[in-house]
């Protein structure tokens, strides 16, 4: 299609329309930046007194950090599901725009809601005594990682606001799958004590890939004791959490393009 | 083409035979449209006649299941980019962001029809301003009364003075002034040469806005022409006259049925008579001189021609029944079973 050009500039302006939208309604905002720091605090001072105090506090924050921009999905999943329902994706539609502006539009903004989510979640860290131990590029590198997974983790909340036939099922079913996806894994806690099955389901469950390369880039090593094991995605968390991120915004990106234009022309 | 002469101009709007289909429910069985370059094309019908299905095929948010479609010379099926940058589309509800301010969902809009941002941001300003939106333009547009957000949806619709406007019930819910206005936007519209679909249920705005109607009932064009031939294809004037006397009514009816062919209409509930007569003044003479012989009193009396109401209700079939009505009788009994269950 000879629109495809547009689809970086059009993105960017339904980005900004998004942007706009969230900043004038700051309580979900708020809403949502609560919901790590909250984390932080209840395994920081519930669990972490029993799970080795301020070794596991510097431990927890990579899985703080994958657990915070998954939840970000939810976002995208309630916004899509808004627009379809006001009105305002049928504006987009009789426009010459690329459809795909609509959905990139809506994951890059919440892209950048998951980066005030990192920073928000990182100052949290640092009060409570997580430090950075590797280097200031390799930071970088963990951050950006992060970022990746978070637009990754943002199209599969496309899809699940594309497909929901309202705004309440999108609320929802945005949100419940995130449980057992950030927790059966080594997000918070070591996966040895875990049975056999869902020990394996959490080593190669891409969240705690991202949680343990990022740990690895920010030189947060577990606390000790704690044996990460030796399963493949443990051992290559980072190139696993990469080839990860990539398959996923791949497949979920063609998923809801697919989806979106099935409910454009009905 | 290889002659000097031009090819005559394509109609704007051009549909033929377009089906749509949602499971069992058959939402267009066949429509055909037609509107010249300049002109206003009203779809008249009522709720659920297929008027929003026609709308959102032609303007490619929907695919019919049969049929073709033409705007702005460009085929909706083969190329919808290209119908989308040549068409503003005003829906029912009005699309417009309520977080965001006038001056910013028309900036947002000119962006995405490709202009660059001075000069989406001097047409956001200028529409502002043709639309008498300023002084709200830097409010949400969530604060907006019905009329100023309809009003902002169709200047949405012009940011890019696209060829083809397409209404789809512009006025509905709108108090008389934004009625107004929205009748000016559409004359100065047509004036400046854009040709205008326009979906109503308002006979009235047909009437005065449309160039040719289209009436839509279920899924089907069941008349089409100027409001002067739709009118014309009913005949005659409207003979209206009221009688006070409940025992009259029986003798009044058969005396109005016998004027001419058409058979007239009763509403027990204002005791008024409407029927259709072929020479109305002397009909009227007539009915009068025998009804004053009768003795009867005759409270009003009326001679008009037939509005477009009269047109439609008599092609769609959907005349007031005659007599008492008869759903009373079937409530009070649903009532009564109900108590006893």
């Amino acid at each position: 299609m000879s629109a495809v050009h547009r689809i970086p500039r059009d993105a960017t302006i339904v980005a900004w329309r998004n942007l706009l939208n969230l900043r004038r309604t700051p309580g979900s905002v708020i809403a949502a930046l609560i919901q790590p720091v909250m984390f932080v605090l209840l395994l920081a001072y519930v669990f972490g007194g029993s799970l080795g105090g301020g070794d596991y506090r510097t431990f927890l924050m990579g899985g703080i950090f994958a657990q915070a921009v998954t939840f970000n999905a939810a976002f995208t999943a309630l916004g899509l599901a808004k627009d379809l329902d006001n009105g305002i994706v049928d504006r987009f539609r009789s426009l010459p725009m690329p459809r795909m502006a609509v959905l990139l539009g809506r994951t890059l903004s919440d892209l950048s809601m998951s980066v005030v989510t990192l920073t928000v979640t990182s100052l949290c860290g640092l009060l409570v005594g997580w430090r950075v131990g590797g280097s200031a590029l390799e930071a970088v590198l963990a951050y950006l990682l992060i970022l990746l997974f978070a637009f990754a983790m943002s199209w599969v909340g496309a899809a699940i606001g594309l497909m929901a036939r309202s705004v309440e099922v999108a609320q929802s079913a945005g949100l419940i799958w995130l449980f057992p996806v950030t927790f059966v894994s080594s997000s918070f806690v070591s996966t040895r004590t875990m049975p056999g099955p869902l020990r394996t389901v959490a080593e190669w469950n891409p969240v705690s890939a991202t949680a343990t390369a990022v740990r690895d880039l920010l030189g947060n090593p577990p606390p000790p004791g704690t044996d990460p094991g030796t399963a493949w995605p443990v051992v290559h968390a980072l190139p696993y959490a990469l080839g990860c991120a990539a398959l996923i915004t791949a497949v979920f990106m063609a998923l809801s393009l697919r989806r979106f234009r099935r409910i454009s022309l009905v | 083409m290889m002659t000097s002469r031009p090819a005559p101009p394509a109609p704007a709007i051009r549909a033929e035979g377009l089906v749509k289909r949602f499971g069992a429910k058959q939402a267009l069985a066949g429509v055909d449209l037609e509107a010249p370059r300049g002109t206003v094309l009203g779809v008249l019908g009522p709720n659920g006649a297929g008027k929003t299905t026609t709308v959102r095929i032609l303007t490619t948010l929907m695919r019919p299941d049969a049929g073709r479609a033409e705007v702005a010379g460009r085929d909706v099926l083969a190329d919808p980019e290209g119908v989308r940058e040549h068409l503003g589309l005003s829906g029912q509800y009005a699309a417009v962001d309520e977080k965001l301010t006038g001056r910013e969902n028309l900036y947002l809009v000119a962006r995405l029809y490709g202009m660059g941002r001075r000069a989406a941001r001097r047409r956001a300003d200028r529409l502002l301003g043709e639309f008498r939106l300023e002084e709200a333009a830097d409010r949400p547009s969530g604060t907006f009364s019905g009329g100023m957000r309809r009003r902002l949806d169709l200047a949405g619709a012009l940011v890019a003075r696209p060829e083809v406007v397409v209404l789809d019930e512009p006025t509905t819910g709108l108090d008389p002034r934004g009625r107004a206005d929205t009748w000016k936007a559409v004359r100065d519209l047509v004036g400046e040469g854009t040709t205008v679909l326009l979906t109503t249920q308002y006979l009235e705005e047909a009437d005065q806005l449309a160039d040719s109607i289209a009436v839509i009932d279920r899924g089907r064009v069941i008349a089409r022409g100027s409001a002067a031939q739709l009118k014309a294809r009913i005949g005659g004037e409207r003979l209206t006259l009221t009688v006070a006397d409940p025992r009259a009514v029986a003798p009044v009816g058969e005396l109005l049925d016998s004027l001419g062919p058409h058979r007239c209409d009763h509403d027990p509930r204002t005791g008024r008579f409407t029927v259709a007569v072929e020479h109305g003044a002397h009909s009227l003479e007539y009915a009068l001189s025998l009804l004053r012989g009768w003795g009867v009193t005759v409270r009003d009396v009326e001679l008009a021609p037939p509005t477009l109401d009269d047109v439609f209700l008599e092609l769609t079939g959907g005349a007031p029944p005659p007599g008492p009505v008869p759903a009373e009788p079937d409530a009070a009994a649903a009532l009564t079973t109900g108590s006893r269950a």
